[in-house]
C-alpha cells in the first residue's frame, strides 16, 4: 500500500468514528430532554462494547478468511498476527461495525433497560453484525455479483430491521400515538447532522481503500446524495405541511446519505443525484408508517435506514455504471445485477431481522427490555443514570 | 402594598418594562413560564407528525408596589402589554401582608 493511501484510510478510520458521537447528538437533540443523556450514552457506549467484541472475534469472523462463504475462520482472534495494511483494514472497519448497532439505539428511545441494551448491542454485534459484513464484502453474497460499496445492506437495512425486531419485542413508550413527543432539541440535532454528513466521507470514499479515482467519485457522490436528500425532504414537507423545517432538512440529508452509500463507488454524479432526491421523498413518506402500522420506532431508523438502504441497493440494481465501477446494471443491459441486489437485500433483511428478534426475546426473558413505568415517566436520565443533562442552578 | 403579577407575551416584555419605569417602579422579577388560556395551544409538526402543544411561552412579570401607585402600574402594564389579539394575557393584584428589605431590615412601605 503507498503511503498516500495509507494515510488516506487511517484519517477515513477517524472520521467515521467521528460519526458515533455526531449520530449520538442527531438523536438526543430529537429525543425528550428527560431522556437525552440515555440516548447519547446507548451511542457513546457502544463504541466501547464493539471494539471489545471487534478486536476479540468480530473481525475475524467477518474478514479472518473464508470459512465457505458463511462466516470468516476465527483465524485472527484477538487481531494476533495482523500487521501493517490488514490492521489498517481491520481497524476501519471497526469503525462501521461500532455505528452500525448505534444506529439502531433510536428506535428505543426513552423506554429500554440500559444493562438490555448493553447486552443487545453485544450480541448483534457479535451474531448479527460480522456474518452479514462477511456475506456481502467476502462471502457468498459478494461471489454471488450482489454489490454494497460502502454498507448500504451492511450497515443500513441490517440495523434498519434490527431496530424493527427490536421495537416489536420491546413494545411503545407510553402515550405512543396519542401524546406528542416533540424534539427537544434541535440545535443537537442539526450539529449531529453536520457531524454524520463530515465522517460519511471516510465512510463512503474511505471505502475504495485507496487515496484513487473511486475515493474520489464516492466523495462527489456522497456530497450529491446528502444535499439532493436535504432537497428532496424539503419540499415534500414544504408542499405538505405548508413550512420547511429543520428535522426535516436534517433527515433528509442523512436519508440520501444512506441511499448513496451502497453506490457511492457505482455510479457517477447525475445518477447521485437520482438516489438523493428519490431518498428525500420516500423516506419522508416512510416515516409515517409507524403511526399506520402501530409500531414505536421512536427516531425513525426503520423509516430512513431500512427504506434508504433498500431504496438505494436496488436503485445501484439498476443505475450502476461499468466505466464507473466496473459493474453495469439493468439501464446499461445488466437486468441480474438487479436481481443479485435484489437478494442481497431479503438475505439481508430475513437474516438480520429473525437474528434480531431472536437476541431481543433472549435479552427480554433473561435481565427484562423495559424500564419500570415509573422510571419511564421520570425519564431514563435520572432513573437509570443518575444524573441530568441540564442544570441551571446550583441550587442543591 | 400590592403584588401585582402579569402574564404578558413574551416579546411585548421591553415595552412593559420601560413603562414601569416611566410609572416610577423601582424593581420588577420576570420569568419565562408556560401556559394557555383562551388562546389555547398551536400546531407543530415533526417529520410529518403533527403536535397539538397546549402551553404556549408566556412571561410573568411581577412588581411590588405601594398602594398610591397601584392604579397606575396596572394601567402602564395593561397598555403596554396590549395588542388586541387574543393572548395578550392577564394581570392580577394581590393584597401584601407585610414587606421586608433584606439589607437594611426596613419595613412596610419604606421596603418597596
Amino acid at each position: 500500500m503507498a503511503a498516500g493511501d495509507i494515510a488516506w484510510v487511517l484519517i477515513s478510520s477517524a472520521l467515521v468514528l467521528f460519526m458515533t458521537p455526531g449520530l449520538a447528538l442527531f438523536y438526543g437533540g430529537m429525543g425528550r430532554a428527560r431522556n437525552v443523556l440515555n440516548m447519547l450514552l446507548m451511542s457513546f457506549f457502544t463504541i466501547s462494547i464493539v471494539t471489545v467484541v471487534w478486536v476479540l472475534v468480530g473481525y475475524t469472523m467477518a474478514f479472518g478468511g473464508d470459512g465457505g462463504g458463511f462466516i470468516g475462520s476465527f483465524g485472527d482472534l484477538g487481531l494476533a498476527g495482523l500487521t501493517g495494511e490488514d490492521l489498517l483494514f481491520a481497524m476501519f472497519q471497526m469503525t462501521f461495525a461500532i455505528i452500525t448497532p448505534a444506529l439502531i439505539s433510536g428506535a428505543v428511545a426513552g423506554r429500554m433497560k440500559f444493562t438490555a441494551w448493553v447486552m443487545f448491542a453485544t450480541l448483534w454485534s457479535l451474531l448479527v453484525y460480522p456474518l452479514v459484513a462477511h456475506w456481502a464484502w467476502e462471502g457468498w453474497l459478494a461471489d454471488l455479483g450482489a454489490i454494497d460499496f460502502a454498507g448500504g445492506l451492511v450497515v443500513h437495512i441490517n440495523a434498519g430491521v434490527a431496530a424493527l425486531a427490536l421495537v416489536l419485542v420491546l413494545g411503545p413508550r407510553k402515550g405512543f400515538g396519542t401524546e406528542a413527543f416533540r424534539p427537544h432539541s434541535l440545535p443537537l440535532t442539526l450539529i449531529g447532522t453536520g457531524i454524520l454528513w463530515f465522517g460519511w466521507f471516510g465512510f463512503n470514499a474511505g471505502s475504495a481503500f485507496a487515496a484513487n479515482g473511486t475515493a474520489i467519485n464516492a466523495m462527489v457522490t456522497t456530497q450529491i446524495g446528502a444535499a439532493l436528500g436535504a432537497l428532496g425532504w424539503s419540499i415534500a414537507e414544504w408542499r405538505k405541511v405548508g413550512a420547511p423545517t429543520t428535522l426535516g432538512a436534517a433527515s433528509g440529508a442523512v436519508a440520501g446519505l444512506v441511499a448513496i452509500t451502497p453506490a457511492a463507488g457505482f455510479v457517477g454524479p447525475a445518477a447521485a443525484m437520482a438516489f438523493g432526491l428519490l431518498a428525500g421523498l420516500v423516506c419522508y413518506l416512510a416515516v409515517s408508517l409507524k403511526f399506520r402500522f402501530g409500531f414505536d420506532d421512536s427516531l425513525d431508523v426503520v423509516g430512513v435506514h431500512l427504506v434508504g438502504g433498500v431504496l438505494g441497493s436496488l436503485l445501484l440494481g439498476i443505475l450502476a455504471q461499468a466505466t464507473i465501477g466496473g459493474v453495469d446494471g439493468a439501464l446499461f443491459g445488466e437486468v441480474v445485477t438487479l436481481w443479485y441486489q435484489f437478494v442481497g437485500v431479503v438475505s439481508v433483511l430475513v437474516f438480520s431481522f429473525v437474528m434480531s428478534w431472536l437476541i431481543a426475546k433472549l435479552v427480554d426473558v433473561t435481565v427484562g427490555l423495559r424500564v419500570t413505568d415509573q422510571q419511564e415517566t421520570q425519564g431514563l436520565d435520572l432513573s437509570v443514570h443518575e444524573e441530568r443533562a441540564y442544570v441551571f442552578t446550583d441550587a442543591q | 402594598m400590592k403584588l401585582v403579577i402579569a402574564y404578558i407575551k413574551p416579546f411585548k416584555l421591553e415595552e412593559v418594562k420601560n413603562a414601569l419605569k416611566d410609572a416610577g417602579v423601582s424593581g420588577v422579577s420576570v420569568s419565562d413560564i408556560n401556559g394557555f388560556g383562551r388562546q389555547s395551544g398551536h400546531t407543530e409538526v415533526y417529520r410529518g407528525a403533527e403536535y397539538e402543544v397546549d402551553f404556549v411561552p408566556k412571561t410573568r412579570v411581577e412588581v411590588l408596589v405601594d398602594d398610591t401607585l397601584t392604579t397606575t402600574v396596572v394601567d402602564a402594564i395593561q397598555s403596554a402589554a396590549h395588542t388586541g389579539e387574543i393572548g395578550d394575557g392577564k394581570i392580577a393584584v394581590l393584597a401584601i401582608e407585610e414587606a421586608v428589605r433584606i439589607r437594611t431590615g426596613e419595613r412596610g412601605r419604606d421596603a418597596v
